[in-house]
C-alpha cells in the first residue's frame, strides 16, 4: 500500500457527489500526496473528472452539482463558508483538455491572473511572465514574440502556455483534466516531460484515459469506476500487480 | 473483451510456448534413447532438429517484442508476455542440453558404454516430469505447483551426486574407462542442469502468477 506517511496535500472522506439525482461519486476516500503526480484513471463517466473538479471547487459552476464528504487542502476545509473559491482557484490551478489562451499576446495570457489579482507593476509582471514561460518550458520559443497573439502558437504550444498562465498566480497544486488528449506524439511527450518537472514544486493530480501516460507520469494512480473509487495504490504496482480484478481487467482491456 | 486480437495473440503465444516445451521435451527423451542404444542415426536427428527450436525462440520473442511496442501490456498481460521471453530462453537451452546428450553419443561412435545405464535415464524421467508440469502450472497461474516442483531439484542433484561418485569410481577402478566415463559424466551434467533450468521456468511461473520475483531453489552445482 501506499506509504501513508507523507505529506498530505488532500485528505478526500466520504465524497459523494450528484448531477441532478444521479450519483457521480460514491463514498470516495482517499488522499493526494504533495509534490507527487496522482493519476486519475477509468472508463469515460466513471467520475474521475467529476472527482478532479471538486478539487479546486469547478463543479460550483455546475448549477446541478452537489456533494457531501469533506475535502481538505492542507487541512483547511475548501468548502467551508470561510474558504473563498476564487482563492482556491487560484492555490489549486487546472489546466483543461482542449488548450484555451485568450484572444490575447503571449504576455498578457501568462500576466492575465496577476492583474485580476491587482499586479500592475511592469517590472513584476515581466520577470513573472518570463519566470512562469521558463516553468512551462515555452520561454525558448516564445521569447522574441511576447506581443503575438497567443492564437497563433500550435496545440501544444498553446497547452504550455495555459500551464504557463496557471504557474503565474503561483499556485500549490495544478489540476490536469486530460491535458494531451488534444495534442500529437511530440507535443504530449513534452507536456509528459514538464509534468515531471513541476511535481519539483507543486502537487500534481493527471485525469488522463492514456494508461500508457499515467504509467509514465504518475507515482499514485487512483482507478474509478462508476462513480467509486476501486484501487489506489503506487502507480508501478496498478500497472504490474493490481490488487483488484476490476482494476487489473480495466487496465489489460478486457473492458472499457 | 475490448481488445480481442491481442488477447488472441496472447494465447497463440502461450500456445507455441506449450509446444515448444513438448519438443525440447522429446528431445530429452530421445536423446536418453540415442545414448542408451548407441544410435549415431537418432542423436544426428536430435541435433539437426534442435535448430527448429532455436528457430521457435526466436520467434517467439519476436513476438513478444511486436506487442509490447504495439499494445503496450500491462498487469497480469505484462507479466505474461516477460515471462515468456524467460521461459522460452529456458527451454531453448534445455533443448540445448538435449542436443549436448546426443552429441555425446556421436562422440562415443558406437563404442560400448562402460556400464548399463540406470540412473541417467531416471534423471531424464524426472526432469521431463518436472519439465511437463511446470507448463501445466504456466497454463494454470499455479504459483504452489511451481514452487512445489522446484524442491523437487534436490532429487535429481542427489542422482547426479551418486552418478558422479559412481562414475569416478570406474573411472579410478580402471584408466581404460576414462574417456567413455567422460562422456557419462558429461551427460548426466546435462541432465543436472536441465531440472535447474525447470525451477527456473517455476520462478517465471510463480512471478506471472502473483507478481512476486524469488530465487526458489539454488542449485548444489
Amino acid at each position: 500500500m501506499v506509504e501513508a506517511s507523507d505529506k498530505k496535500a488532500f485528505e478526500i472522506k466520504n465524497l459523494d457527489g450528484w448531477y441532478g439525482d444521479k450519483a457521480a461519486l460514491k463514498g470516495i476516500n482517499m488522499y493526494i500526496k504533495t509534490n507527487c503526480v496522482t493519476a486519475l484513471i477509468g472508463p469515460s463517466g466513471c467520475g474521475k473528472s467529476t472527482f478532479l473538479r471538486c478539487l479546486n471547487r469547478m463543479n460550483d459552476l455546475i448549477p446541478t452539482f452537489r456533494h457531501t464528504g469533506s475535502i481538505t487542502h492542507n487541512n483547511s476545509d475548501i468548502y467551508s463558508k470561510d474558504a473563498d473559491p476564487i482563492e482556491i482557484r487560484r492555490t489549486i490551478g487546472m489546466v483543461f483538455q482542449k488548450p484555451n489562451p485568450f484572444p490575447k499576446s503571449i504576455y498578457e495570457n501568462v500576466a492575465y491572473g496577476l492583474r485580476i489579482f491587482g499586479e500592475s507593476s511592469k517590472a513584476t509582471l515581466d520577470d513573472v511572465v518570463e519566470r512562469s514561460l521558463k516553468k512551462a518550458a515555452l520561454w525558448d520559443e516564445v521569447k522574441d514574440r511576447l506581443k503575438d497573439s497567443a492564437l497563433a502558437l500550435s496545440g501544444g504550444q498553446q497547452q504550455r502556455l495555459c500551464i504557463a498562465r496557471a504557474i503565474a498566480v503561483n499556485p500549490e497544486v495544478m489540476l490536469f483534466d486530460e491535458p494531451c488528449s488534444a495534442l500529437d506524439p511530440i507535443a504530449t511527450a513534452k507536456i509528459e516531460d514538464l509534468i515531471g518537472e513541476l511535481k519539483k514544486e507543486y502537487t500534481v493530480v493527471i485525469v488522463t484515459h492514456s494508461m500508457q501516460q499515467a504509467a509514465r507520469v504518475s507515482d499514485l494512480t487512483g482507478f474509478f469506476m462508476l462513480g467509486e473509487l476501486i484501487e489506489f495504490d503506487d502507480t508501478e504496482k496498478i500497472f504490474t500487480t493490481p490488487t483488484n480484478k476490476l482494476t487489473e481487467d480495466y487496465i489489460t482491456g478486457k473492458f472499457g | 473483451m475490448a481488445r480481442r486480437a491481442y488477447h488472441k495473440a496472447i494465447e497463440k503465444l502461450e500456445n507455441d510456448l506449450i509446444e515448444m516445451s513438448k519438443r525440447a521435451s522429446t528431445a530429452i527423451t530421445e536423446s536418453i534413447d540415442a545414448l542408451k542404444n548407441n544410435d549415431i542415426k537418432k542423436a544426428k536427428e536430435i541435433i539437426k532438429n534442435d535448430a527448429i527450436i532455436n528457430k521457435t525462440r526466436f520467434d517467439i520473442e519476436e513476438e513478444c517484442i511486436h506487442l509490447i511496442a504495439t499494445q503496450q501490456p500491462m498487469a497480469v498481460d505484462l507479466r505474461i508476455i516477460t515471462s515468456i521471453i524467460n521461459i522460452t530462453t529456458e527451454l531453448e537451452r534445455i533443448a540445448d542440453h538435449a542436443e549436448g546428450i546426443a552429441k555425446i553419443c556421436v562422440m562415443i561412435n558406437g563404442r560400448p558404454l562402460i556400464k548399463p545405464l540406470v540412473d541417467i535415464p531416471l534423471m531424464g524421467k524426472k526432469g521431463i516430469s518436472m519439465l511437463e508440469r511446470v507448463m501445466v502450472a504456466f497454463t494454470k497461474r499455479d504459483a504452489d505447483s511451481a514452487r512445489a516442483i522446484c524442491a523437487e531439484d534436490d532429487d535429481v542433484d542427489e542422482i547426479y551426486e551418486r552418478v558422479y561418485k559412481e562414475l569416478l569410481h570406474l573411472m579410478i577402478e580402471d584408466p581404460d574407462r576414462i574417456e567413455g566415463g567422460t562422456y557419462l559424466t558429461w551427460a548426466s551434467h546435462n541432465l543436472e542442469r536441465i531440472a535447474d533450468r525447470v525451477t527456473n521456468i517455476a520462478e517465471r511461473v510463480v512471478y506471472m502468477a502473483t507478481g512476486k520475483m524469488d530465487e526458489m531453489n539454488v542449485s548444489s552445482y
